[in-house]
């Protein structure tokens, strides 16, 4: 049974992948080594496309795995069976939090985590400006400005005065924006 | 009903145009749930953004699933939930249908080179303006430089970072909630 399989599958990948999207691949990687429903080289494609459209990574590969196995049912199932265990784990987290978010202990838990959780996304962004402008890792100060498209610096230095100046405009404008520049200027 | 089709809605718009995983969700997320809907605060986002990376799951979809039971219990959660999800998932049936070399189109990388940029500059916004919100003073300026800084560096399970942080919180004396303007 296909559809059970695959269902239960990526239930099991949604129950322990935990951090996100990328934290999803190796237990693919495992899918595919075991199940033969598709090769791993095929998943660093899978990668690729999940990499180049909308939305969450982790949602994308599941989609694309359970169609090429077993058509669009196999999509549902997959996908459904990704997000069902964090869908219910975070309900009743949700619940807790409500329940306990007055608590001073929990006030002053949170009040470590938040700056943490900045400084987490602010080195995201470090990574993101690495490879929006240099299409590198930012591994190495030197290989950054070496590799750094000045086209691509320019736009960023645009396109951050741009969002602080009209940020009535909504982040999607500039996103549109910025794809149509990308493809005019064969970035 | 109307408010139920409102999360939807959000969360479907939020999914179709979030590029390069959960991160990047963050800065629309908030001009969308915090500017314009106001369905949370900014701290109540990064609280739920820090439990997201703790529990299992895609954060985005985590994310969704808290918000929406906020605003509107187990069925706005699955409502949000299922808006997040809708659009990668129509997306991806096509291009499997249709368009298997799809990343490898000259057209969809140079695409993706302009959007890259952007991406970087909404995040970069975003850490600015939660910054604003989440350092109240040194301890937290400090906090978020080290957490910046090793997360930079090694490449650690964020559970660590969220752990760290509450074992900080926890630990310091500050003063009297007065303080939370500063």
């Amino acid at each position: 049974m296909i559809y059970l399989q695959l269902f239960f599958e990526f239930f099991k990948t949604g129950l322990f992948a935990i951090g996100g999207g990328l934290a999803t691949i190796p237990f693919l990687n495992e899918i595919a080594v075991r199940t033969g429903w598709f090769t791993p080289e095929f998943l660093g494609d899978m990668i690729a496309v999940a990499e180049s459209t909308p939305g969450p990574i982790g949602v994308n590969v599941a989609t694309y795995a359970g169609f090429t196995t077993a058509g669009f049912f196999g999509a549902l199932l997959a996908t459904f069976g990704l997000v069902l265990p964090s869908y219910i784990i975070i309900l009743i987290v949700g619940t807790m939090l409500e329940k306990f978010r007055k608590n001073p202990i929990v006030d002053k838990a949170f009040y470590g985590i938040r700056p943490a959780v900045v400084g987490m996304i602010a080195s995201v962004a470090l990574g993101l400006i690495g490879s929006a402008l240099a299409n590198v890792d930012f591994s190495s100060v030197k290989e950054f400005f070496l590799g750094i498209d000045w086209r691509c610096a320019v736009m960023f230095v645009a396109f951050l005065f741009a969002t602080n100046k009209w940020k009535k405009l909504h982040p999607i404008v500039f996103i549109v924006i910025a794809g149509a520049l990308g493809a005019l200027l064969k970035l | 009903m109307k408010i139920l089709l409102s999360l939807f809605l959000t969360f479907a718009k939020i999914g179709a145009f979030t590029f390069g995983g959960g991160y990047a969700m963050l800065a629309l997320m908030k001009e969308e749930l915090v500017e314009r809907k106001k369905w949370c605060t900014e701290e109540e986002l990064l609280d739920y953004f820090a439990l997201s990376q703790c529990t299992p799951g895609v954060i985005a979809v985590n994310c969704a699933t808290f918000v929406g039971r906020q605003v509107k219990g187990i069925l706005g959660g699955a409502f949000a939930t299922i808006g997040v999800i809708t659009p990668s998932f129509c997306i991806i049936l096509l291009i499997a249908s249709f368009l298997k070399n799809f990343a490898d189109y000259p057209i969809t990388q140079h695409i993706f080179g302009g959007i890259r940029v952007i991406v970087a500059v909404l995040v970069v916004n975003a850490v600015i303006k939660m910054g604003k919100s989440a350092v109240k003073d040194k301890i937290c300026l400090a906090v978020a430089i080290i957490s910046c800084v090793l997360s930079f560096i090694f490449n650690l399970s964020p559970i660590w970072f969220v752990l760290a942080g509450a074992a900080l919180g926890l630990l310091t004396k500050r003063e009297k909630k007065g303080g939370d303007a500063a």
